[in-house]
């Protein structure tokens, strides 16, 4: 029992961290039909962000963590939305599906070149210790990844159905011709959903970065994971990506420990195909109408 | 329209010449790259007939080639020819490859690259982990080069002729199955499917065969991968791989007979270029100095060095400029120049 809650917060935390990179999967998605191939590059950038302002400008580690945030806000957000996906999106869905491969590649290869090849230690979030919770004794570090988490998806939640601003996000994603005639400023909205996946991706890069260390390949299996977490939760609803990222922590770990260390990533892989072919709306997804 | 095509054909004979003519003028590494590019165009020629002909996305070429270069590796390893690694890696990729085609029936686009992706990882985690068959991290050593009517392809001039025979096959079926009713079909496949449908062509069984045909080409490519290189583990065969054959294919131009040539040519042939460009300029003589000027070998050899880097910038900003790629941009501007005055019939076919 205790090791299955041990597991159990583990998985949750490497879950909420799955589910921050997958909500803004999504909502790119939903905003402007970007299928980001680079959403795991996007959580492996801003780690190395991070590690510029603490090294070469000597920043206080939170200090570091909001340069990085606001470093890749624009970078990621901004830069990544006038720069490629403005000019691809006119030639249709695949293509700029196809152009983010080619920018996962980039970044991947750039960092490897110029930063290095190495995995970088990156300081923790919390110190190494292990608190009692149920009767098990489960890390901090946990804990805490799992607080930040699911503050910030909460946080989210709030913004988009609590505010006008994120209304209007809504009905931008929902319908942006009615949402323009509305008076939507609709271009300002999609740009804040690229702003605010930069932003999660960059918190969910400062939660898995000590975790994992900072390496140029940290992305490859982070964005397959947060690709699963919203085809398994639902493509077209922020819910079903929490819903999809935290399941997909907990059999992750429970795989691991119980399965096969080996194929360890070959369970959320199975999972994927299952879904796609039997329910390929998502378990909360809705079904898309498919238009001649 | 006859002057271009006289054109073609003169462009066409030099280049054959050249490729035929070429491992006398190279070190055996030249001719080693030459063989890769023949092998690499064989797995795209494959994955431009799933993606650029019948529009079904596909990042599991890779995997396909890795099917095959196995199957070559411990079939000849254990004795048999690599005519028996032909067979099998066919036949395997194709059956594998129609049912991968399956997803593709119920889901379209970014669903169906995410199967094949998962597909392709998964296939990846075998290699790794059954050490038993593939011998997982260590790979398989020692891989025979094949003999063909008895004569052992052993000098590298000899198993590029090989290569490049067996692309020219390659070449040939394809250029008559995009010619047959077959191909007329998968293009009606990517351009409209519920048309296609409506029209009366079988789209369930058009998809399936796209699907087996590229998957088979890419086993076949394997096959002439693992003789070629000798030893072969895990790594080449990662989802990185799959991605790259993608992007080749849409690099050189999806949907263009001559696409992946020229996309194999960019990703393969192109970073060795421009590494060892100070020894091609020697070759052209009075030109070599402006040359020079213009590119600084030691640019050139810096691109080279970071070379991933610079070729996933060049594909976003051909992307952006031009989706159907290197061909699909000359195509463009040469018919555009031709169709002033626009011709009812041609200016149909550009719409």
């Amino acid at each position: 029992m205790a090791d299955f809650i041990q597991l159990l917060v583990a998985g949750l935390a490497t879950g909420g961290i799955y589910a921050l990179v997958a909500i803004g999967f999504t909502l790119l998605w939903q905003t402007s039909q970007t299928i980001n191939f680079a959403q795991g590059e996007f959580v492996m950038l801003p780690a190395f962000f991070m590690l510029i302002a603490l090294g070469a400008f000597g920043l206080p580690f939170w200090g570091a963590v909001v340069i990085g945030i606001i470093v890749s806000a624009v970078v990621l957000g901004v830069l990544f939305k006038r720069l490629l996906v403005d000019p691809m999106i006119r030639h249709g869905v695949l293509p700029l599906a196809i152009a983010t491969m080619a920018l996962a590649l980039f970044l991947k290869e750039a960092v490897k070149d110029f930063y290095g090849a190495e995995a970088q230690p990156f300081p923790p979030l919390a110190a190494d210790i292990n608190v009692s919770f149920l009767g098990a004794s489960v890390a901090l570090q946990s804990l805490i990844v799992l607080a930040i988490a699911l503050t910030a998806v909460i946080a989210l939640q709030l913004f988009l159905n609590r505010t006008q601003t994120g209304r209007r996000m809504q009905a931008t994603a929902q319908n942006p011709t009615v949402a323009r005639i509305l008076g939507i400023p609709v271009d300002r909205m999609i740009l804040l959903a690229f702003i605010i996946n930069a932003v999660l991706a960059a918190v969910a890069s400062a939660l898995v970065t000590p975790i994992y260390l900072a390496k140029f390949s940290n992305g490859e299996y982070l964005g397959i994971a947060a690709f699963i977490a919203a085809i398994v939760g639902g493509f077209n609803q922020v819910r079903g990506a929490i819903v999809g990222g935290l399941l997909l922590g907990v059999i992750d770990n429970f795989a691991a420990a119980y399965l096969s260390a080996q194929y360890r990533a070959a369970i959320p892989l199975l999972l994927l195909i299952v879904v796609i072919l039997f329910r390929p709306q998502g378990l909360l997804g809705r079904l898309e109408e498919r238009t001649v | 329209m006859t002057r271009t095509r006289v054109l073609g054909a003169v462009a066409g004979l030099a280049i054959i010449a050249a490729l035929i003519a070429a491992p006398f003028g190279l070190k055996p590494y030249g001719i080693y790259i030459l063989t890769l590019w023949a092998v690499t165009t064989v797995a795209a020629i494959g994955l431009n007939l799933t993606l650029g002909y019948a529009g079904q996305v596909s990042l599991a070429q890779g995997a396909f080639v890795g099917i095959g270069a196995y199957a070559a590796a411990l079939l000849t390893t254990h004795g048999w020819p690599l005519g028996s690694a032909y067979v099998a890696a066919a036949v395997a990729c194709f059956a594998i490859g129609w049912l991968l085609g399956y997803p593709a029936l119920r889901v379209q686009h970014h669903y169906l690259a995410f199967v094949t992706l998962a597909f392709s990882t998964l296939l990846y985690l075998v290699f790794r982990n059954e050490e038993w068959i593939t011998g997982g991290i260590y790979g398989i050593s020692n891989i025979p080069r094949p003999s063909l009517f008895g004569y052992l392809l052993r000098t590298p001039r000899d198993f590029y002729y090989f290569c490049l025979a067996n692309l020219a096959l390659v070449s040939l079926a394809t250029w008559w199955l995009i010619r047959s009713p077959w191909g007329r079909a998968f293009v009606a496949l990517r351009e409209n499917p519920l048309r296609a449908l409506s029209l009366g062509v079988d789209t369930r069984r058009y998809t399936l065969i796209a699907f087996a045909l590229g998957a088979g080409l890419g086993g076949i490519s394997g096959v002439l991968y693992a003789p070629l290189v000798q030893y072969i583990d895990p790594t080449p065969f990662s989802l990185l791989l799959s991605l790259n054959l993608l992007l080749m294919v849409i690099v050189g131009g999806s949907g263009y007979f001559f696409g992946p040539f020229v996309g194999a040519v960019v990703a393969v042939l192109l970073p060795e270029w421009l590494q060892s460009a100070d020894k091609l300029y020697d070759a052209l003589g009075p030109f070599s100095d402006v040359l020079r000027t213009v590119l600084p070998p030691d640019a050139l050899r810096y691109v080279a060095k970071h070379y991933l880097v610079a070729y996933a910038m060049f594909v976003m900003v051909l992307l952006v400029f031009s989706p159907s790629g290197i061909i699909g941009f000359f195509d463009k501007r040469f018919t555009a120049r031709k169709i002033e005055p626009p011709a009812p019939a041609t200016a149909a076919k550009v719409a």
